[in-house]
């Protein structure tokens, strides 16, 4: 079986080495694991970063978006013929210890679609977002009748089931719930394991704004009523 | 006998009509758009030229007034037109994506790896 770690990675030299070097090189039952950092356009050091680091580097010309990323990541999964495909987020937020909890139901054939659930175990998370996130949860449910503790989560496992047949479209934050959708849509397994979320302040300063949270829900509408 | 304002909307009608078969001449309106929006110009053309129409087409809906009817159509259409174009911005993106994502792929390598993989 042979896996890529697929990084998503916009402007992010302060720790982009870091959580490369963080990534496990090695997994039992895992022949080959390859580190594929998407660069979605940045505009400081990033790629020069990341290109030391004996990893593939996928470069957008300009920013397209987090959902655009990690598309171009799972088309490369598919064109070189992956079997399993992680996307792992490249602010430093997951743990990479979780990485084989993420993809062992995949392994076990339990499951196409793992979702690394920050919202499974009680932890310490800041109160907006949890707020945020449970909100965003409901409105997956209420718009796709898809139900999960933490839709809007960046680590995520896919199987090369899932890597072949799920098509989402959507570019920015709102294709988490599309990669749900699209899950439900193609029949395939969705499973959740809880993972470890570090909120720093860097992490917190990158990651999803709370003010995004209306144009977020505006495009779930608009897609709806295309 | 035709009062000052209808001129001057008449004469910004035909400058629309005109604007609509030169872009379609061009080919850059499709057939479709084209009929659409000379239904649009010519409505408003008859609407200025005949005013009690538009009097007796608000009465039929039970709407007081015939500039109400238009004013409420109007808006009904540019709230239609907006998404429109939205829901065109949107494909536009995507379209600029794709490019992207392709440049992007065929380009991907190891760059400092001892075997370097291209598609």
């Amino acid at each position: 079986m042979k896996a890529v770690v697929i990084v998503p990675a916009f402007n992010e030299e302060v720790v982009i080495s870091k959580v490369i070097r963080s990534i496990p090189k090695r997994i039992i039952r895992v022949k080959k694991i390859e580190i594929l950092v998407v660069d979605d356009g940045s505009t400081d050091k990033t790629n020069k970063l990341a290109s030391q680091k004996n990893v593939y580097i996928a470069s957008h010309i300009i920013n397209r978006g987090l959902g655009a990323a990690i598309k171009t990541g799972l088309e490369w999964a598919k064109v070189n013929n992956y079997d399993l495909a992680v996307t792992f987020d490249g602010d430093g937020q997951h743990d990479p210890g979780d990485i084989k909890r993420v993809i062992k139901p995949i392994m076990e054939n339990k499951a196409d679609l793992v979702i690394g659930s920050r919202f499974k175990k009680s932890q310490n998370i800041p109160i907006d977002r949890l707020a945020l996130n449970w909100l965003a949860n409901l409105a997956t449910f209420f718009l796709f009748g898809i139900f999960s503790t933490d839709s809007q989560s960046g680590f995520r496992a896919f199987s090369k089931k899932a890597i072949k047949e799920i098509d989402f479209k959507a570019e920015r934050m709102e294709f988490s719930s599309e990669i749900l959708l699209e899950a439900k849509r193609k029949s395939l397994k969705i499973s959740e394991v809880p993972i470890h979320a570090i909120y720093t302040s860097y992490s917190r300063m990158k990651g999803q704004k709370n003010t995004n949270a209306i144009p977020v829900f505006a495009k779930y509408l608009i897609r709806l009523l295309r | 006998m035709l009062t000052p304002i209808q001129l001057i909307l008449l004469a910004f009608v035909v400058f629309a009509i005109s604007r609509v078969y030169l872009r379609a001449k061009e080919k850059i309106l499709s057939p479709q758009t084209y009929v659409f929006w000379m239904l649009i110009w010519l409505a408003a053309a008859f609407g200025i030229i005949q005013p009690g129409t538009t009097s007796r087409l608000a009465q039929f809906f039970g709407i007081g007034r015939g500039v109400d009817i238009i004013v409420y159509i109007s808006l009904a259409l540019v709230f239609y037109l907006v998404f429109r174009i939205y829901v065109m911005i949107e494909d536009l993106r995507h379209e600029i994506t794709f490019i992207i994502r392709q440049v992007a792929l065929k380009k991907t390598s190891k760059i400092s790896g001892k075997h370097s993989k291209k598609r």
